[in-house]
């Protein structure tokens, strides 16, 4: 491996202290003239421990996709504290932001937009190397490898615009762009959501294998339940900007405590004629976040709604330690007295 | 006869530097209340050869050949005149995006009620009602405060469900659907495909279904056409399609969509990328991303073969399984025909 993309010299607190903590992180948008605010997201919680891939699911407008920006501070958050390997972020005593962004980088879902036209893709891949102080020609030399690293071809793609690649060839470019600087953690906001099957395939297999090789740890957000399945350690089920149930996969996947998670799972296609769909899990659309609902914010389409959910804000579970799989929801609080307690 | 036929159908769109051949030579039928899924993906001709249905390609710059007939009408020598009457009338399509299918500045009733006058000549009153009506049908709650509305005051999944509530104001027979569950939430997604199958089979429509995704053909198709760079490479029961599918890239394209596959292996990814529609070669155009080529696969199209009454595959690699006789007594050249007559 190359010299400057070792980096467990970073490593400081030990492979069992979490690599990135969020506590209660909270950012509403105002929006203009109303007074009012979208809050998208609202108080969420959660740790991302080293070397594990962390699925984030939800529906458009769940705030996933803020989350990820506040992360990175790309979005100042309103409240809550980011801590990452010890060190929380942007006060005294901790690491600035921009020594945050370089040891955790993104890779963004619109994979044209987020490269720059009018440069060649190895000068986009060199940009960020350059800026954090290498010298020219060894952070072009860095692109080169960059480039190899996730398939393509330096001398036959490196002068090339990004015109001129297909949707799969620009997300390459953008992972190895954001690999370039040496990243302990990246997030992926629906790397995969703009391509095309095949392509969505040969794609996730890079990240896995560059995961393995770099040590990364990820960060996946993602709409398809099939894909943050098959590429993530734990998962964390958002909705409408507060996390409703958080857990190791397949935990969540084959016994989901919160009735949102369970209607998620169901609204999945079969794949198979025979055995379809019949009933839809859930009604209705998401509500709107600029006037969520009081109380849990399910309560609207959830099967099981009592007085107490539309009143009372459940609170995540207090689990033992990163890998517990907790839910927001009334049905399993025995302070809630919701009368199906126990039964779910 | 079929309610759809589509013979031949070849699509170019031509530019001063370049000549994009889009469709290459298609053919299908549609049964009066079947659902044909045409799945491919993006640059595939899929949504090209749905709007060579109605002709709703851009006139200057497409070269369409072939033949294509809606209940026995011939849409493609049709005078513009009754191309009116034709689209929203016998045939219908629903777009992947609501918000800019919709016009965003008359209400969702005048813009149905538009479409009920204009096809039926009635008076805006009974145009009203009709809108109403067809606003329950498509299950919108408080339908009648929802006519009022425009579509940026309405989710997308009611969106949806308000241009699919257009869609059926003249009754059409057959009912195009390009992508219109893509856009949607995965909640959002199954509730507007279980309406759409439901709709399907009450008012008895055929229905052509454009999609990208495997899942949600499975979830609404009696036949699947799987197009590559704008030809179908297979065509059969939705069944045959997802369970035993015969075309090589059928087959990569099952594996390589993400559906509960052990997370200790790598997905079996196809190779390669879809290949440059300006520049199509000589032979079947997967061949470079086949696993399975051999020497003929370079040098010419393949013909369409049946390996079951009704399941087609145009592959050199794939051994034929039906009698000759047997293949022309059940349909024509694509097979579609067929599975109807078995179902």
């Amino acid at each position: 491996m190359d010299a400057g993309l070792t980096t467990d010299s970073h490593d400081r607190g030990g492979p069992r202290q979490p690599l990135l903590i969020a506590r209660d992180l909270r950012k509403h948008f105002p929006v203009k003239g109303s007074g009012k605010s979208v809050q998208a997201v609202d108080g969420v919680t959660f740790s991302v421990g080293k070397g594990e891939t962390l699925g984030v699911v939800g529906e458009s407008g769940c705030g996933k996709s803020t989350l990820a920006r506040l992360l990175l501070h790309l979005v100042k958050p309103d409240a809550g504290e980011l801590v990452f390997d010890g060190d929380p972020v942007g006060v005294s005593g901790g690491i600035a932001i921009d020594g945050l962004r370089r040891q955790v980088q993104m890779v963004f879902q619109d994979s044209y937009s987020s490269l720059n036209p009018r440069m060649p893709i190895r000068d986009s891949v060199a940009f960020g190397p350059f800026v954090q102080g290498k010298k020219k020609n060894e952070a072009r030399h860095l692109a080169r490898e960059m480039l190899s690293k996730v398939g393509l071809n330096p001398d036959l793609f490196g002068p090339r615009y990004p015109h001129e690649l297909s949707g799969g060839q620009k997300q390459r470019v953008n992972i190895a762009r954001a690999l370039a600087t040496g990243p302990r953690m990246v997030i992926l906001d629906e790397p995969v959501s703009a391509l095309d099957k095949s392509i969505e395939a040969q794609v996730l297999n890079l990240l896995r294998a560059l995961k393995r090789q770099f040590n990364l740890t990820y960060v996946f957000i993602s709409h398809d339940l099939n894909v943050v399945q098959y590429i993530s350690d734990r998962v964390l089920v958002m909705y409408l900007g507060r996390v409703v149930e958080i857990g190791p996969i397949d935990a969540i996947f084959e016994r989901p405590f919160h009735p949102y998670t369970r209607a998620l799972l169901a609204s999945r296609p079969s794949m198979d004629p025979a055995r379809r769909v019949e009933e839809p899990p859930i009604t209705g659309d998401p509500p709107n976040p600029i006037n969520p609902p009081a109380g849990c914010r399910f309560h609207t389409r959830c099967p099981f709604a009592e007085r107490v959910c539309e009143t009372m804000n459940p609170t995540l579970g207090a689990g033992e330690g990163l890998h517990s799989h907790v839910a927001a929801c009334h049905i399993h609080d025995p302070r809630a007295g919701h009368s199906r307690y126990g039964s779910a | 006869m079929a309610l759809a036929e589509v013979r031949d159908l070849t699509v170019e769109f031509v530019t001063r530097e370049s000549t994009v051949h889009a469709v290459n030579g298609v053919s299908f039928s549609v049964e009066p209340g079947q659902v044909l899924c045409i799945l491919g993906e993006s640059g595939s001709g899929k949504s090209v050869t749905l709007r060579a249905l109605m002709r709703l390609l851009p006139r200057r710059r497409t070269r369409i050949a072939g033949q294509v007939h809606v209940d026995g009408q011939d849409v493609l020598a049709m005078p513009s005149r009754d191309l009116r009457k034709l689209r929203g009338g016998l045939v219908a399509m629903i777009f992947q995006e609501p918000m800019t299918a919709l016009d965003p500045v008359y209400t969702v009733g005048q813009q149905i009620g538009e479409t009920v006058r204009r096809h039926t000549g009635c008076d805006r009153q009974a145009a009203r009602k009709r809108a109403l009506a067809l606003l329950e049908l498509v299950r919108i709650p408080a339908a009648e405060r929802r006519l009022n509305a425009y579509p940026h005051e309405l989710s997308g999944g009611l969106r949806q469900r308000a241009m699919i509530a257009m869609a059926l104001s003249c009754n059409p027979r057959l009912l195009l659907a390009d992508e219109p569950t893509t856009a949607l939430d995965a909640t959002v997604q199954v509730q507007v495909l279980i309406l759409l199958r439901r709709l399907q089979r009450e008012l008895g429509m055929g229905m052509i279904f454009v999609t990208h995704d495997l899942g949600v053909a499975s979830e609404i198709a009696d036949t699947i056409a799987i197009m590559y760079a704008g030809r179908i490479v297979e065509n059969g029961p939705a069944a045959r399609i997802l369970n035993a599918p015969a075309h090589p890239y059928t087959a990569g394209l099952l594996a390589s969509t993400v559906h509960g596959q052990s997370r200790e292996r790598d997905i079996a990814a196809i190779p390669g990328s879809p290949p440059d529609l300006r520049r199509l070669s000589e032979g079947c155009s997967f061949a470079p991303r086949c696993p399975r080529r051999i020497v003929d696969c370079h040098l010419t199209v393949p013909e369409p073969r049946f390996v079951a009454p009704g399941h087609m595959a145009a592959c050199h690699a794939v051994a034929v399984r039906v009698p000759a006789t047997q293949v022309a007594s059940t349909s024509t050249v694509s097979g579609s025909s067929a599975t109807m007559s078995a179902r």
